[in-house]
């Protein structure tokens, strides 16, 4: 299927609480330069994968790899020191701060030299240009970059933070529904954005709920189901409403024919 | 640089923060011009700086407990707990001056822990945490003092209250001091990237936490440096009043220093606002205060007027910065 070595892989994980099991021995696997799209029903576990995935939370077994190693991510900071950015959907931005401000939040760089040393003097050039450098890269269109977020459209409020992930991640970037909070057109804007990461070469985990933006934009959608991968199709050998079917849990022989009629082709 | 250049120039000077509150400086200072002969004069401004001076001494602090969208109430009565005992170990315990500076100080600082803890780590929300810390503080500063005034201080403790002349003119060396601490609070929120937390944080938490800023460290040094500032004011204040006085700073600094911050246009939503602002702010609330007592006011309707003020500064504030919901 894909010669490549995979870039992110899980394999068995579980994640219970108490009672209720979110993860049953889930696999994952990201490859260099795809967007992978996870769909499923709510309760399926894809929050919890994408949690256990970014450090968000410790899974109670099974083993993640980046590049092939073992990695133990015990804070979200733990993933990002490792490559790893995270696009939220509740527009993660401090409106008040400008633009330039919001790429380099938490990751200032300081000038060169004793002011920079002694004194910590930040290089707002430099950061406004460098931000200016990858809002260009990416065709994000504003007007200065020293404008405050709060003057943008909602669509260029999450361009900053897709900006600002694919500015610092250096494996992957995961966007946990990037657009459930934007309007039709700016949801446009920000699906051209993320394929733009992915030509600039940086592979995308994308969760959404939408149908059609996944079939739009994915190379393969992982399917989760009661806390596991049910199944991991492609929008060229599968329908919309054959994955919908597959992540609703269809009944076994429909989903048999789903399967075997795909099987197949492979 | 053509015609768009002077252009934008012009659009970020009328919409640069520290616009609206320099235009209320000047027309509340036109206004009392107007009205008394007194107000302006050499003298008279030199006397608004003095009284200006604890009140913009304690708006820093104050101005970064907004800017983190806090709010602190204990101000005044820290500032007066650390007064008290900063006098009372120099006086009637015969502590030498520089140990009981310090001691007076690092009680304030330790206030500012004791908010910033109870906010950080027990996570209440400031105004109920501070509003305990006020009383606390207050009890103390009576319990401690037994109610007695300080006097016969060393001379340390009376520095800023010292004066140098300028053209016939005296200053305080205190308001000197003012304006540095100003200028270093300046410098660490404009230049550094502490400043930009301390903003980030104010302005959206949880998306400065999912940065990597540990929210809680910027929360706490904010509120330990919000300490230091108080105990700076109280030692400020010993050298203007002169004395120890266990009933100083327990009514107006509270409300005015709240006063200084919103009228120099920081948001009470957090994380927009000027160290600038909160200077002219503080002049604002000290020329008021002259004014009215010039024109023969009395010192009940200057708290009406100041109440009113801070109303109408943060109704200001809520039409202008109303967040989208």
């Amino acid at each position: 299927m894909n010669s490549a070595e995979p870039i992110l892989e899980a394999h068995g994980l579980v994640k219970k609480y108490g009672q209720v099991v979110a993860l049953n021995g889930a696999e994952f696997e990201l490859y260099p330069g795809e967007i992978l799209a996870i769909i499923g029903d709510n309760g399926a576990g894809k929050s919890t994968l994408i949690k256990a995935l970014s450090g968000a939370l410790q899974p109670d077994e099974g083993e993640i790899k980046l590049g092939g190693e073992r990695v133990h991510f015990r804070s979200p900071r733990d993933a990002r020191r490792a490559g790893i950015e995270t696009v939220y959907q509740d527009l993660a931005v401090a409106p008040a701060l400008d633009i330039a401000s919001n790429v380099f939040l938490g990751r200032e760089t300081r000038r060169r030299g004793l002011v920079g040393r002694l004194l910590r003097i930040l290089d707002k050039r430099g950061m406004r240009r460098e931000a200016a450098r990858h809002f260009q890269e990416l065709g994000i269109a504003v007007q200065s970059i020293g404008e405050a977020v709060e003057n943008l459209s909602g669509g260029q409020r999450q361009g900053v933070a897709v900006a600002r992930a694919a500015a610092w991640a250096r494996r992957l970037v995961i966007m946990d529904e990037p657009t459930a909070a934007l309007g039709v057109k700016e949801t446009g804007q920000v699906l051209e954005l993320i394929k733009r990461v992915r030509e600039r070469g940086l592979p995308v985990i994308l969760i959404s709920h939408d149908m059609p933006h996944v079939f739009e934009l994915a190379d393969r959608i992982h399917i989760m189901r009661l806390g596991r991968r049910v199944a991991v199709v492609t929008p060229k050998t599968h329908t919309m409403p054959e994955a919908v079917a597959i992540m609703t849990g269809a009944t076994p022989s429909e989903l048999d024919n789903i399967l075997t009629k795909k099987g197949s082709d492979e | 640089m053509g015609s768009t250049g002077t252009l934008q120039l012009v659009r970020r000077v009328i919409t640069a923060p520290t616009v609206g509150p320099f235009i209320a400086l000047v027309a509340t200072m036109a206004f009392f011009s107007l009205r008394t002969d007194r107000f302006f004069q050499a003298q008279n401004f030199s006397l608004v700086l003095q009284q200006v001076m604890i009140v913009g001494v304690l708006a820093i602090g104050q101005t970064l407990v907004i800017l983190t969208a806090g709010i602190d109430l204990s101000v005044g009565t820290v500032m007066a707990l650390g007064q008290v005992i900063m006098t009372k170990l120099a006086v009637a315990n015969g502590v030498p001056a520089v140990p009981a500076l310090l001691l007076g100080i690092l009680t304030c600082v330790g206030f500012g822990a004791l908010n910033g803890g109870l906010v950080t780590g027990v996570r209440l929300p400031p105004f109920i945490v501070t509003l305990g810390t006020l009383n606390i503080a207050f009890a103390l500063t009576h319990i401690v003092s037994n109610d007695l005034t300080f006097t016969d201080l060393p001379k340390l403790e009376l520095f800023w209250g010292r004066t140098f002349t300028i053209s016939g003119t005296d200053f305080t060396y205190g308001v000197v001091l003012m304006l540095i601490l100003y200028a270093i609070t300046w410098y660490g929120l404009n230049e550094t990237a502490w400043g930009r937390h301390v903003y980030a944080v104010g302005d959206n938490r949880e998306a400065a936490r999912l940065t990597g800023i540990n929210t809680n460290r910027v929360l706490l040094s904010v509120y330990l440096l919000a300490g230091l500032t108080y105990g700076i004011a109280a030692w400020l204040l010993v050298g203007r009043t002169e004395v120890g006085d266990p009933n100083a700073g327990q009514t107006t600094e509270n409300l005015d220093s709240i006063t200084a911050v919103v009228l120099g246009g920081t948001s009470l939503f957090g994380g927009r606002g000027t160290i600038i602002g909160t200077l002219i702010g503080a002049l604002i609330v000290g020329v008021f205060r002259n004014g009215l007592t010039l024109i023969g006011v009395s010192v009940i309707y200057q708290y009406l007027v100041t109440g009113i003020l801070v109303i109408l500064a943060v109704s200001i504030d809520q039409l202008t910065h109303r967040r989208p919901a």
